[in-house]
């Protein structure tokens, strides 16, 4: 043998697997699990904040008493106490029976992150386009690699995604001859960049897609967060027909039991429901039932304005550290609800070039460029203030503002970095954490 | 008959250097390998709660598998030399000269050990001096393509080769972004060879050279730890008498550092044959796709009795 690669497979993977490598950037946040770094990180609620004995004794009970059911199969669209109840949740949010929201066309999912996959296989051939917000989830970038679709992203601002670039967009894209497939959204306190899209444009946005024939994918997990008044009606409250919804109890409730949702056209859903027998057979039937416990016997409402409230405090407390502790030319969005906030660096810097400065002061972020699928995001990072305490949030962006006052150092001797979108494209998710990091 | 009680040790892992990982890596995998030729090994990372648990049970010895600084730097050894525990590998002092990228190749050089031509630049002269002016005068003096490296650190983290001018800046500042002097080395053309040198009492001696052909041509973070990126050759594919030139000054620049125990020599080897040390490793990496394994694996060295025989050595001596 003439050498070895310790991988006698190579040859045999698929073509989408040629990007999944080890990651600098990951490497680095392992450290950022320690607990001497401040993580701002992350994207994980804080659950400490539940119930827990209640919580407890709840699923103690599920085992227990109904562990027949609980612990066997359970039907591949999920249960229909569960497609109750989130009708019910969904319904706060003003996607009710008016809208056309049934129990019949709701799927229950892995949590979000399944009912993304699903909708890439189901919408999406190699070569499809899809339009997305820039920057946005990660995680949905995944998948539509996954599925070897094209992401273009549509710029957005302080009111959202931009309409005319989204109209400029599917224009340029039918003159290509390219097949657009959807437009995926995050319209409500967006991740990463914490802005929301205005209602005026949320009707704007329908119509634009409507008239281009083009599917709306709204991914909504934050909707219920928002602690600075009611958030806009979702899309979906809005229209019926062209929209797939997805939600989840992730950030709602707990994101360890995985459940989240589509709520789907009739056709799409029975294709949805055969999709998901394929993948995972059903959902867990045990979380199900945790979650349909959780919303029939105990007050979740209630602990949503737990939730806002504490986030509202934290958010405060990162957007007033930012402004008494950055150093000029750093600019970042207040967002209204949800668990991110998007920072833009003083020109010349770039976020994944200083992540290593930032494990050595013991702070961490997520690079902007995790959130581009074209290489972008190099000039901006993403906070995130859901878990980190008051005190610990203020804590990490004083370390943080020593990072960037370093790298405008370095920067003011050695010039400014390759233009933004330079960067090599790497795969979604290589610069950024691992959905344990907290 | 009682049967001799195991040999206990404790493998410590994981660390707060950006090598965090690969550390774990190699953690886990070296205690695998000791348990595997029967040592009661365990893992755990070096925290706040280590020199406590050290007091209240103290190992036979320590397998250092912490990359990067605090491991590799010597500092955390002279914290066990202070606790009076045996641990693998190089002592504090020597580990503290091997982990300076420039300090170790002044060394070799004056010693005669050829390592390619360098210069060695905190940021802070530049701020002096002005970056550009710097620069200028570093192209014009070594020439390109050259190598930029943080003075200090592994696993290929913030390295660059620069073949124009103009990456020079982006250069610096990746490495600086990892520690704040780099090191700009001459680029040599030629093959990457590793040789992991061990000594279990015998006096040391270099393990099978192993060749490393990254298919990007570069052997960054992502070449070294994916499997399937790079081809590794074991015996690298040089003539006789060059692998014995090779494994000559591997033992050269392990003896002339002052190391002990286990250590791993990065080489280039120039088509005519000729070798140049780029850099020695005092806590060489364990994982899955790492050297020193590869080489042990290459003599029909079994990785866990190998450890456990070089652990012995220490102990006892």
């Amino acid at each position: 043998m003439s050498g070895t690669t310790h991988d006698d497979y190579t040859d045999r993977y698929a073509r989408r697997v040629r990007g999944m490598t080890a990651s600098e950037i990951r490497a680095l946040f392992a450290v950022a699990s320690r607990p001497e770094v401040v993580s701002l990180a992350g994207g994980a609620p804080y659950v400490s904040a539940l119930p827990l004995d209640a919580v407890g004794e709840m699923l103690a009970g599920l085992a227990a008493q109904h562990g027949a059911t609980t612990l066997q199969y359970g039907i591949g669209q999920g249960a229909p106490a569960l497609r109750e109840g989130i009708c019910e949740v969904m319904a706060e949010s003003g996607i009710d029976v008016g809208v056309g929201a049934s129990p019949d066309d709701v799927v229950v999912t892995v949590g979000g992150q399944q009912a993304l996959d699903l909708i890439g296989r189901l919408f999406l051939d190699p070569g499809d386009i899809v339009l997305a917000e820039g920057p946005t989830y990660v995680g949905a970038l995944g998948v539509f690699q996954a599925a070897q679709a094209q992401v273009r992203h549509v710029p957005m601002d302080a009111d959202g995604v931009v309409p005319a670039a989204l109209a400029q967009a599917l224009a340029d894209a039918g003159r290509r001859g390219e097949r657009v497939k959807f437009f995926y959204t995050i319209p409500t306190y967006q991740n990463p960049a914490g802005v929301t899209l205005t209602n005026a444009r949320r009707d704007e946005v329908l119509e634009i897609c409507a008239r281009a024939g083009v599917l709306v994918v709204e991914d909504d997990p934050y909707g219920q967060l928002g602690f600075d008044g009611p958030a806009p009606l979702p899309l979906r409250a809005r229209r019926r027909d062209g929209i797939v919804y997805l939600s989840t109890f992730s950030k709602t409730f707990a994101p360890g039991l995985r459940v989240g949702w589509i709520l789907a056209p009739h056709a799409v859903r029975e294709k949805l429901v055969i999709a998901s027998e394929a993948q995972i057979l059903c959902p867990s039937a045990f979380a199900q039932a945790a979650v349909t416990g959780y919303l029939a016997t105990m007050p979740w409402r209630e602990q949503l304005k737990t939730y806002r409230e504490i986030y509202r405090e934290r958010r405060d407390a990162l957007v007033t550290a930012l402004a008494d502790l950055m150093p000029a030319g750093l600019t970042w969005t207040t967002p209204a609800g949800g668990l991110f906030v998007w920072a833009a660096l003083p020109a010349g810097l770039d976020s994944k070039a200083m992540m290593p400065r930032a494990i050595a002061a013991r702070v961490a972020y997520v690079p902007g460029t995790g959130f581009y699928a074209d290489g972008g995001g190099s000039g901006h990072l993403r906070l995130n203030f859901s878990f980190p305490p008051p005190e610990r949030i203020r804590e990490g962006v004083r370390r943080l503002a020593g990072v960037v006052e370093q790298e405008l150092a370095t920067r003011s001797v050695f010039g400014g970095p390759p233009p933004e979108g330079a960067h090599r494209r790497v795969r979604p998710g290589s610069d950024s954490p691992g959905p344990d990091l907290a | 008959m009682t049967e001799a009680r195991a040999l206990r040790v404790l493998v410590l892992a994981g660390g707060l250097s950006y090598e965090r990982e690969v550390s774990l890596r190699s953690g886990r995998r070296a205690v695998d390998a000791l348990r595997g030729a029967g040592v009661d090994a365990t893992l755990r990372d070096a925290d706040a709660a280590l020199l406590p648990a050290l007091d209240a049970d103290p190992p036979d010895a320590v397998l250092v598998a912490l990359h990067g600084a605090s491991g590799e730097d010597g500092s955390l050894r002279a914290v066990l030399d202070l606790v009076g525990l045996p641990y693998l590998g190089a002592d504090a002092r020597a580990a503290r000269l091997a982990w300076d990228k420039p300090s170790a190749k002044s060394v070799l050089r004056t010693a005669g050990v050829p390592t390619p031509d360098w210069v060695t630049l905190p940021q802070e002269r530049f701020t002096e001096l002005g970056g550009e002016a710097v620069l200028q005068r570093v192209t014009a003096g070594l020439g390109l393509p050259l190598i930029v490296k943080p003075a200090q650190g592994g696993s290929g983290l913030g390295v660059s080769r620069v073949s124009s001018a103009v990456d020079l800046p982006a250069a610096m500042v990746t490495a600086c972004g990892y520690y704040p002097t780099a090191l700009v080395e001459r680029y040599a053309v030629g093959a990457d060879v590793a040789v992991s040198v061990i000594d279990d009492g015998g006096g040391p001696r270099a393990l099978t050279p192993v060749e490393i052909a990254p298919h990007a041509g570069v052997y960054d973070y992502a070449a070294r730890y994916t499997a399937g990126l790079t081809t590794w050759h074991a015996p690298a594919r040089l003539a006789d008498e060059v692998l014995d030139s090779v494994r000559a000054l591997a033992v050269r620049a392990h003896t002339t550092l002052g190391l002990r125990d286990l250590s791993r020599v990065d080489l280039i080897v120039s088509p005519d044959g000729a070798a140049q040390v780029l850099d020695v490793n005092v806590a060489p990496g364990l994982t899955e796709t790492s050297l020193l394994p590869m080489a042990a694996h290459a003599e029909g060295l079994d990785l866990g009795k190998l450890l456990a025989a070089l652990l012995r050595h220490r102990i006892a001596a």
